[in-house]
């Protein structure tokens, strides 16, 4: 693997085997990854997945203990930090609290004995992108939290570097300065191009920055795969319980035949896979768990056709645009999301219909999808 | 006047309640007998403290006929300032005559290189410790650590011979070499603890910035670390100025400490116990740890607050 020149040659950012342990605790095993020039790529995890740890080597700030990283198509598995070309964003932000916000931009530039006139032009250009000219003069100290991380990036900018690394970059801010960063990181990403790496634990700026996501648990990726992808079809079921928000239904069960059909069976009741779009033939007798999105259930009106199912009105949470709907229906309670202005009473009863096309069929041992 | 310009009058229930004020009694009032206590104790624990130094310096300032009274808390009917200058100029200590002046300028020649010696490299150790770990470098912390528990009379003789073979015995270069190492441990736990409790990133951006071991170290730590770096001067300065073992044990009578010159004008058996000028002699020595302690007392503060809250 090692040798094949021409996989490597279209990424930016190669992982080989790469593995790395903390005395006997293993952080990250056999990992390989590969992201394309240009590409946005999000690491999500629950803390202490190795998604930091996975950045820190690619930083060159912790050694592998085995395994390669290239970049541009160049071992940097030894080299450091400073000669890989990356720029690196992080979560506290890390300015240089006694210098300046020109000091601290320039201060990777100054270290490298770059040309007075070079630096004014290229924290000049920095600062123009991120609109963070009439701060130039000030302290960190007096910056708040979102011209700060907005510095941060600027230092990483300044340095003309192939990628970007962000450590949880927007974890420290409110929400409100959280999504419009977001979307000005976004715009940076399509304005400059550059291959960009973000760790975060927050599915929707993973769903919503990123180009491919890697979902990882454990120090292994789970799943690699744009946004949609991994919303719709995940892997395992890990993959489908971590993305989406209220969780995903999972219904446990096992298949059986009916009528020449493999039906979803729980507790007594069949539900028809008509539409399910699986990996193999489906056999009677297996055990496995029906995951479906709280969208996918249709509700009353809404349902267009096929197998009709009655549930009961368990509980109904307004959301203002949304509502839901917690429904009790074959000895399970699944949640339900519909349009805000349709309203139920508590004890009603509704009939559903459930989209299979969108559904998920994991094997109850193996947990993966099939 | 317009009737519209005054304020408008409560009236009724509301006003009434409104017009009586906060319920129940105000909490906190000056002599409660809470405060007495309080005060009273630490007034107690300050007076304790302070007589000894206000006899010492009221002492100071008499004649010796007036001394000879007895009446020690007394204030001076005459004010003098011959003892002060008999202490500094002229009190002999075992051959020389030549007063505390000559212990003075020998302490601050042991006091200046080993202080800026000791904290030079104990910083240097630290930021090492802290921020780059190398292998065994948890080991070597332990060695240190455990340095600094030892007690220092154990070491004293084979101090004594190691420095007798480097030709150092009896210089004042002796003592600084021993100052410097027997401040190394805590000092550099100190500043270990210090870097420590940095933020990490701060480290990790600098080295993605390109910055190497004393690019870090004097351009980032350097500049964020002043008041571990007066914490660290003051405890050496006051720690070294006022040492009398190390003193006694490492120089000789012409490179004496003023500690131990002071402690030869006090215990000079010959003639008559001159109280004041022992009293002046006294107040001399000890006035250069006073001075750091007024004047950075709260930077000692801060600093010690600052490396308090992590590590």
């Amino acid at each position: 693997m090692l040798n094949n020149v021409s996989a490597r040659t279209q990424s930016s950012v190669s992982i080989r085997e790469l593995s790395l342990s903390f005395g006997s605790v293993k952080v990250l095993e056999n990992l390989n990854l590969d992201i394309h020039d240009g590409e946005f790529l999000v690491l999500l995890g629950s803390s202490g997945c190795g998604k930091s740890t996975l950045l820190n080597c690619i930083a060159g700030l912790l050694e592998p203990t085995e395994g390669q990283i290239f970049i541009k198509d160049r071992n940097v598995t030894w080299e450091e930090p400073k000669d890989r070309g990356i720029g690196m964003v992080f979560q506290s932000y890390a300015l240089y609290p006694q210098m300046t916000v020109e000091k601290n931009l320039s201060f990777g530039l100054r270290v490298a004995k770059v040309p007075k006139d070079e630096i004014d032009r290229r924290v000049a250009r920095a600062s123009g992108i991120l609109q963070i000219e009439p701060l130039l003069k000030r302290k960190p100290s007096e910056l708040s939290g979102g011209q700060r991380q907005r510095v941060a990036i600027g230092r990483a900018l300044v340095r003309d570097v192939d990628v970007f690394l962000f450590d949880e970059p927007l974890s420290n801010l409110d929400a409100k300065l959280r999504s419009e960063l977001r979307v000005e990181i976004k715009r940076l990403h399509q304005a400059l191009k550059n291959t960009m790496i973000y760790v975060t634990h927050d599915q929707i700026e993973a769903l919503t920055l990123a180009d491919r996501i890697a979902i990882m648990k454990s120090g292994v990726i789970q799943q690699l795969d744009d946004p949609v992808t991994i919303y719709n079809r995940p892997k395992n079921r890990f993959v489908a319980g971590f993305i989406g928000s209220p969780s995903m239904n999972f219904l446990t069960g096992e298949l059986a035949e009916e009528g020449g059909h493999t039906v979803f069976k729980t507790n007594g009741v069949s539900f028809s896979l008509d539409g399910y779009d699986a990996y193999g033939p489906l056999k009677g007798g297996r055990k496995v768990i029906l995951g479906v999105r709280p969208e996918h259930i249709k509700v009353d009106g809404d349902i267009a056709g096929g197998e009709v199912h009655e549930a009961i009105v368990d509980i109904e949470e307004p959301m203002g645009a949304d509502n839901l709907l917690w429904l009790k229906h074959a000895g399970h309670v699944m949640s339900v999301r519909i349009g805000g202005a349709r309203r139920y009473a508590v004890g009603a009863k509704v009939r559903l219909a459930f989209d299979m096309s969108m559904a998920s069929l994991f094997d109850a041992g193996t947990e993966e999808r099939i | 006047m317009d009737k519209s310009l005054t304020m408008p009058t409560i009236s009724g229930q509301a006003g009434s309640r409104l017009e009586a004020g906060p319920q129940g009694k105000r909490p906190r009032k000056t002599l409660s007998s809470r405060n007495i206590i309080v005060y009273g104790a630490l007034g107690l624990a300050a007076l304790y403290y302070l007589v000894p130094l206000y006899v010492m310096v009221v002492t100071s300032l008499k004649g010796m006929p007036e001394i000879r009274l007895g009446n020690i808390f007394s204030p001076p009917m005459e004010i003098t300032f011959e003892p002060w200058v008999k202490a500094w100029a002229q009190a002999c200590t075992g051959l020389n005559c030549d007063g505390l002046s000559r212990g003075f300028w020998n302490s601050v020649r042991i006091t200046v290189p080993s202080v800026i010696v000791s904290i030079a490299i104990a910083s240097v150790n630290g930021y090492a410790l802290a921020n780059w770990r190398f292998k065994g470098s948890e080991i070597f912390f332990t060695i240190l650590i455990v340095g600094a528990f030892i007690p220092y009379q154990v070491m004293i003789y084979p101090i004594v011979i190691v420095l007798r073979e480097m030709g150092l015995y009896g210089t004042l270069y002796g003592l600084i070499l021993v100052h410097s190492i027997f401040g190394m441990p805590i000092q550099t736990l100190l500043f270990r603890n210090y870097f420590v409790s940095l933020p990490e990133e701060l480290f990790k951006a600098a080295r993605i910035d390109g910055a190497g071991f004393w690019q870090i170290y004097f351009r980032i730590m350097l500049p964020m670390s002043l008041p571990i770096f007066v914490v660290s001067m003051i405890l050496q300065t006051t720690g070294i100025w006022n040492d009398f073992l190390f003193g006694v044990v490492f120089t000789r009578p012409d490179t004496y400490p003023m500690t131990v010159q002071l402690n030869n004008i006090v215990n000079s058996v010959q003639g008559v116990k001159e109280y004041n000028v022992n009293m002046a002699a006294t107040l001399l020595t000890g006035a250069v740890p006073l001075i750091v302690y007024f004047v950075s007392g709260r930077l000692f503060v801060r600093g010690i607050a600052a490396g308090a809250v992590k590590g």
